[in-house]
């Protein structure tokens, strides 16, 4: 009865919200775990404090690739008009 | 003073824009359904459209010209703020996702207001969404209308009723013309656009200021702020900056015109690959434009005026012609926002307004008519407010994007993936929000050191899974 697009549906939102817990956690903790200190005796990595390096930079090329990750392992297709539903 | 080869590549993107709107036009003419093709490009957009668009649409003058001229002033903390939008690229599309796309093609929606009038089955629900939609978006496309005159006046030289007469002819022309497919496709160049000026200033201001490391070194010796997550002035508490995350990342599930473009794409591989190519694009726009902001400081110092330090900067350290290109990037973001409010304000005036209430037995030939004529008069009216802008439009446009967002989020959220969600939830979940936003915005901004959509959204959220629990709670008992 239940349409079965639906579950999958369902599942991958899930996984959005999941992305953005992990997003907002490797954002927040890096910024404010590294960068609360003297901004003087920060260390630096490529130029860049290093708190900025890990929270803007390899935070966000890590939840590119977690992202594109997730789309691979998780994400299925399924047709999005009513008439193919027997598959 | 006018630098022709400046001015060049700006006339050549023009053109080409126009020449999309003239081949989008062919299509419109040959659809069988116009609705469909007009206002949603027929469903057919693949992955690489979905995300330009998406991108496109969201980017918009805030990010090419008020964003770095705010990290000028504030330094790195205000690149860790605009970093909460990445989300933007991937949540949206993988919350609304599938199941909407499902459910508008089962609804046959053409527009968000359609999917919420056959969701909840009231007709108090289209109202309010009509009129917030027209009413916001009016307000904000006359903004960014008013920027775009505004950076052609500031470029060329012209004067500003000049500036904006080219600006609202190019738009207007090609989105009446080709609607929700040209566009999309115009959105596509103008995304590319985007991204490659970012690229380019973004090395060529690095080049300029001798390497990251000389320039961090000149702003940790101007003021060592510049450097922490807190702002130069220590403003950015991480309660604030945070609470940025539901304004620009999450709620914008909710603003009607980012909506509208997860039910336009063809199938499952466009959404996916769509996710992947749009978080990549806001990432590096988001991070890029910010991060100039900042480096910027060492490298053209003592600008007094947030708004120009974009400008001034690609005219400093990059060649003409290069110049020219990048300068594209901010006209491009302006135009791709304009042209998605205009198709979304029209489509909500002749899909929502006349064809539910007006005359709901129209014509396939008087829908085109009305389609293309209010498409044209709200253009004209936007270009007429824009040359004197009233005070009361300012205001509206200051609501827009929160306020939308505590109207829409939930009826949209809840509306797919809660079965008890029912009408008398989302009316009053978003009468809550809108009246709550507007009230705190204009009495207490910032309220509890969280941006003014914070509250709002919760009681929003709230007052939805109450209302909708008790009256489902009664409508079982009868």
């Amino acid at each position: 009865m239940r349409d079965a697009r639906f579950k999958i549906a369902n599942r991958e939102a899930l996984i959005g919200v999941v992305l953005v817990i992990i997003n907002f956690a490797i954002w927040f903790g890096f910024a404010y775990g590294l960068g609360s200190g003297d901004p003087t005796e920060y260390t630096m990595i490529l130029g860049f404090p290093a708190w900025f390096f890990y929270s803007c930079i390899a935070g966000t090329i890590f939840m590119i690739i977690l992202i594109w990750v997730a789309i691979k392992v998780f994400f299925k297709d399924v047709p999005f008009t009513d008439e193919e539903e027997d598959i | 003073m006018i630098h022709w080869q400046v001015i060049f590549p700006l006339i050549i993107f023009l053109i080409i824009i126009f020449a999309i709107g003239f081949w989008a036009n062919k299509q419109v003419r040959n659809s069988e359904s116009f609705l469909q093709e007009y206002f949603l490009g027929g469903r057919e957009m693949g992955g690489f459209l979905l995300a330009m668009t998406m991108m496109a649409t969201y980017g918009s003058a805030s990010s090419f010209i008020g964003g770095p001229g705010v990290s000028y002033n504030l330094g790195l903390g205000w690149v860790l703020l605009a970093m909460a939008q990445l989300p933007a690229g991937y949540f949206v599309l993988m919350i609304l996702g599938k199941k909407f796309a499902i459910i508008s093609r089962r609804y046959q929606a053409i527009t968000l207001i359609d999917f919420l009038k056959k969701r909840y089955n009231s007709n108090i629900v289209v109202i309010i969404s009509a009129f917030s939609i027209i009413v916001f978006l009016f307000a904000s496309m006359t903004a960014q209308w008013v920027g775009g005159a505004r950076l052609i006046e500031s470029l060329t030289g012209l004067n500003y009723t000049v500036a904006l007469l080219i600006f609202a002819v190019t738009v207007l022309v090609y989105v009446i013309i080709g609607g929700f497919r040209a566009v999309a496709l115009t959105d596509a160049l103008q995304g590319t656009i985007m991204i490659i000026g970012t690229v380019v200033l973004l090395i060529g201001t690095i080049i300029a200021g001798g390497g990251i490391n000389h320039i961090m070194d000149a702003l940790l010796n101007e003021n060592p702020q510049m450097l922490s997550p807190f702002g130069s002035d220590g403003s950015l508490t991480p309660l604030y900056v945070s609470t940025f995350w539901i304004l620009i990342g999450l709620g914008v599930i909710g603003l009607p015109q980012i909506a509208v473009r997860a039910m336009s794409y063809k199938d499952s591989k466009s959404l996916h690959r769509a996710i992947l190519i749009g978080t990549i694009g806001i990432g590096t726009i988001m991070f890029g434009m910010h991060l100039i902001g900042v480096l910027a400081r060492p490298v053209t110092p003592g600008i007094e005026i947030a708004d120009k330090v974009m400008p001034t900067l690609t005219l400093e350290v990059l060649p003409p012609v290069l110049a020219g290109i990048v300068l594209a990037a901010p006209m491009a973001a302006i135009m791709s926002t304009v042209n998605a409010l205009l198709m979304l304000v029209s489509s909500t005036v002749v899909k929502d307004v006349y064809l539910n209430f007006i005359n709901p037995k129209a014509t396939d030939s008087q829908i085109k008519a009305r389609s293309f004529w209010v498409t044209t008069i709200i253009g004209l009216a936007v270009v007429l407010l824009s040359l004197n802008p009233p005070e009361l439009l300012i205001m509206l446009n200051l609501f827009a994007f929160g306020g939308l967002e505590s109207a829409f989020l939930w009826a949209v959220v809840f509306g797919l993936y809660w079965k008890k969600a029912n009408k008398y939830g989302a009316i009053s979940s978003m009468i809550v929000g809108l009246v709550l936003y507007i009230a705190i915005y204009q009495f207490s901004p910032n309220m509890w050191g969280m941006h003014s959509v914070t509250i709002p959204i919760l009681a929003s959220l709230v007052t939805f899974v109450v209302i909708s629990l008790v009256t489902h709670y009664k409508s079982t008992l009868n």
